[in-house]
């Protein structure tokens, strides 16, 4: 792996982030208040999970890193969804 | 003396005098041949303890009812018996000793990427290992749940369990920074030329398990953080009578102690792979299928710990899928015996003292591992599940696979470490007394345990009474053949006859560096050309 | 024994240590998805119990403190000492803030009788018992996490000061800040699944 050119990121490109995550925090919020049924859970996780992958991309550099550090992150988050499926495979089939 | 501070390539790690000296000099090093020294003491030590503590055990089991101990106490080894071998000996085991030593002269570097934090993780070590002896001492009693610890009676029984469990989960900690270690050592500091594969099969076998390490070991980590919870705060995760599940215990207590025997097994394959092509004097048959084999044993591996739990109640869905995934993870291991063996097909084979453990490493294993299949299997596993056969598969696994592949690992990499050879003669006595005894002590296990013994009780029915007998013998005469073994290594190491550079013809690296090797390792960093186990003639 | 310096080998030490705290976590989330999965009745009535603007205040304060550390390695990639000093004591101050609203939410609950072992928490149902005891014991161990991180910035203003982080070596800085976007990501996910479940 070689050194990376260090890349710099302009504030405004940290403020703009910012702005998106606040945007998904106000949505995530407001949504509970709305009716999806069992539905509401998955999409808070949704909106999570992508408010996780914009602070990973674009705060922690994913974006501008080698692609070893992504595809690490996404082996282990993987690893962990199996984990968690596997464990439900219990408990769901009871 | 010698001349201190100056000429650390003319002086061996051995001799080199920085800023402190003698056992302080010892105690601060970040050097990781010394640092792999101080991890080896250690763990012959807690060693001994844990073949003790088997070995009362044993005593006890010579006949039924109390012969020299009643059930509690009983129960106090099994656990203190587990705790020692599974944390402090064999899941550091090859890793923090011939990891540590041989990783960075392997891949031709100076040192591991974080020296320090090597260091570290052997204080680390040393203070969970005072924790579980803590816990054999002070309150109440030692802890009676064996090393799974489990829930609800981990947090009802009124034994030390607060400093046994921390300090399982302290010795986690040294080994997810050993493991992270290892990862960013392999990463970043192979010497020019040696591509991934070029690299030898040992460094490939510590990498594997190093992401064990890193992944697997912080969920057991949590899980005791809340054993601790359930017994101070009665938090109530795995207790019935506060909405909690024990098999949620279960669970999560082996979706790490499952991937840590691979993390026990993984290095002692890599460290049969550098030995059976340099007695061989063959290049590996299948290097990459190897590798291939190492890397699916890692992953697969984390996806069959329900096998642990066949009969606690899981669901018919979950028995299915984790006794099929149990199979498929057998296959890597398979692959690689189908390599080893075919190494030696035609070879020309130098037989050495490496070489007898080696291969005996490849028979017990191989008993070992197909004992899991009927394990693995769910009509069979009902039958057998914490019986005597239990016990005797791990143990054939990991005393027979990890530790001798340690026995090998150490009876190969001897003169490299100490400059000495030890007695080849003495060696190979203790190894045939070893090999005896051990088989004589587990082998009547799997026929106690299909008969019906029950594991972890004192006490057993008159009809197992015979098997138990010669059992116990076989205690006696591996625990003989442990003593021949170890004190001629204790021995040789001051008294031993200067060894070589390179007395069994390998082909890695740590063999062009002198016996024992300087400080820094090599003078020069060296510039890889070719792929290692290479014998061929124009190879030097 | 010289050392040679390696940045590289410093940040993937630090992702590294990174997903051993996702798995850590991670576990408490198996936890935790186990027991809403079976109660998940007693699980809704419970948070809501928990108040959603002291939440979602902590949230936006973790967000933006995620941004002013990560402005603070711009600062410093652009010579800027100063600011950057400037941008970590603001991330220290709303960390602090975090804590502070975190106190003020365990001190109501405590005030009502409600922590593990206490007396009416165990006269609730078995579904409250064990929501409760994930929600103190996560972001218990959420907060644990984020007094390291606190300290952990406070070593890099100090190596800051003494000029050892600087413009042309900052990988400590750097790893600061993974560190603190690691505790800002696990709140990212406690949040919904604790007090937004109606």
């Amino acid at each position: 792996m070689s050194e990376e050119k260090h890349h710099i990121v302009p504030f405004r490109n940290h403020f703009f982030v910012l702005l998106a995550l606040l945007v998904l925090t106000v949505v995530t919020v407001a949504i509970t208040w709305t009716n999806l049924g069992p539905y509401n859970t998955t999409t808070a996780m949704i909106i999570a999970g992508i408010k996780a992958a914009i602070v990973m991309t674009y705060f922690m550099h994913l974006r501008f890193d080698h692609k070893i550090y992504t595809i690490m992150v996404v082996l282990v988050l993987a690893l962990f969804a199996a984990v968690l499926i596997l464990t439900f495979l219990d408990y769901f089939y009871r | 003396m010698h001349e201190n501070q100056h000429g650390s390539h003319d002086v061996s790690y051995l001799e080199y005098q920085g800023k402190y000296k003698g056992l302080l000099g010892w105690l601060t090093s970040t050097d990781h041949k010394r640092i792999g020294l101080l991890y080896l003491y250690t763990i012959l030590t807690f060693f001994a303890v844990g073949a003790i503590l088997g070995m009362m055990m044993k005593l006890e089991l010579l006949a039924p009812g109390k012969t020299i101990m009643g059930p509690q106490a009983y129960n106090g080894f099994f656990t203190l018996h587990g705790i020692i071998m599974i944390f402090v000996v064999v899941i550091p085991g090859l890793p923090a000793v011939f990891g540590n030593f041989f990783l960075p002269l392997q891949i031709g570097a100076p040192d591991v990427a974080f020296p320090k934090l090597n260091l570290f993780s052997w204080y680390i070590y040393i203070a969970g290992i005072i924790l579980v002896l803590i816990s054999q001492f002070a309150g109440d009693g030692p802890p009676d749940t064996g090393w799974t610890f489990y829930a609800p009676y981990s947090f009802q029984t009124g034994t030390n369990m607060l400093p046994a469990v921390l300090g399982a989960f302290v010795l986690g900690f040294s080994s997810i920074l050993t493991g992270l270690n290892f990862i960013v050592t392999i990463h970043r500091m192979r010497a020019p030329g040696m591509g991934w594969f070029r690299m030898p099969l040992f460094p490939w076998a510590l990498y594997g398990t190093a992401w064990i390490q890193l992944l697997a070991t912080p969920i057991v980590g949590i899980t005791l953080l809340m054993v601790v919870a359930e017994r101070t705060l009665n938090i109530g995760f795995f207790d019935p009578a506060l909405g909690g599940d024990p098999v949620l215990f279960q669970h999560l207590f082996w979706i790490y102690s499952h991937p840590a025997v691979y993390i026990m097994i993984l290095p002692a394959m890599g460290a049969i792979s550098e030995i059976i092509p340099t007695f061989a004097r063959k290049t590996i048959f299948g290097y990459r299928a190897i590798v291939i084999s190492t890397i699916m044993i890692a992953f697969v591996g984390y996806f069959v710990w329900g096998h642990h739990m066949f009969t606690s109640g899981m669901s018919g869905t979950a028995l299915y899928v984790f006794s099929l995934l149990t199979f498929i993870v057998a296959i890597p291991s398979a692959i690689k015996v189908f390599n080893w063996i075919s190494t030696l097909h035609k070879a020309s084979i130098n037989i050495q003292t490496p070489f007898y453990w080696a291969i005996s490493f490849i028979f017990v294993f191989m008993v070992g591992g197909l004992s899991g299949l009927v394990l693995g299997a769910l009509a069979t596993d009902v039958h057998v599940h914490d019986t005597a056969f239990v016990v005797a598969h791990f143990h054939y696994i990991v005393f027979g696979g990890t530790g001798f592949a340690f026995f090998a690992a150490i009876h190969y990499w001897f003169p490299k470490i100490y400059g000495r050879m030890y007695d080849a003669g003495w060696a190979n006595t203790g190894w045939t007394i070893m090999f005896i005894g051990f088989n004589a002590l587990y082998a009547p296990m799997f026929y106690l345990g299909i008969t019906g013994m029950s594991r972890r009780y004192y006490d057993y029915l008159p009809e197992y009474h015979g098997g138990n007998i010669l059992s116990s013998i076989g205690a006696m005469i591996l625990i003989i053949g442990l003593i021949v073994v170890i004190t001629n290594l204790v021995r040789s190491a001051r008294k031993g006859e200067k060894a070589e550079a390179n007395p069994w013809g390998g082909k890695t690296l740590e063999w062009t560096v002198p016996s024992p090797p300087p400080l820094e390792n090599f003078d020069k960093i060296p510039t890889v050309t070719r792929g290692p186990y290479d014998y061929s003639s124009e190879a030097h | 024994m010289h050392e040679h310096r390696d940045d590289t080998a410093s940040k993937i030490g630090m992702w590294l240590f990174i997903f051993t705290e996702i798995l850590l976590f991670g576990g408490l989330f198996i936890v935790y998805a186990v027991y809403r999965y079976k109660n998940p009745v007693a699980f809704h009535l419970a948070g809501e119990e928990l108040n959603v603007m002291l939440g979602t205040l902590n949230t936006v304060v973790l967000l933006i403190s995620s941004m002013t550390i990560a402005m603070a390695i711009t600062a410093m990639q652009r010579g800027k000492t100063e600011l950057s000093l400037r941008l970590l004591y603001i991330t220290i101050f709303l960390a602090i803030l975090f804590m502070v609203n975190k106190y003020f939410e365990w001190g109501f609950k405590f005030e009502h009788g409600i922590y593990p072992s206490s007396e009416y928490l165990q006269s609730l149902s078995r579904g409250d018992i064990l929501f409760y005891g994930l929600y103190f014991f996560m972001t218990g161990l959420h907060a644990l996490h984020i007094i390291v991180g606190v300290v952990f910035i406070g070593f890099v203003v100090y190596y800051i000061k003494k000029g050892k982080v600087r413009q042309d070596r900052f990988v400590m800085l750097e790893n600061s800040g993974l560190y603190w976007h690691l505790v800002d990501l696990i709140w990212i996910f406690l949040f919904p699944l604790f007090y937004l479940i109606h």
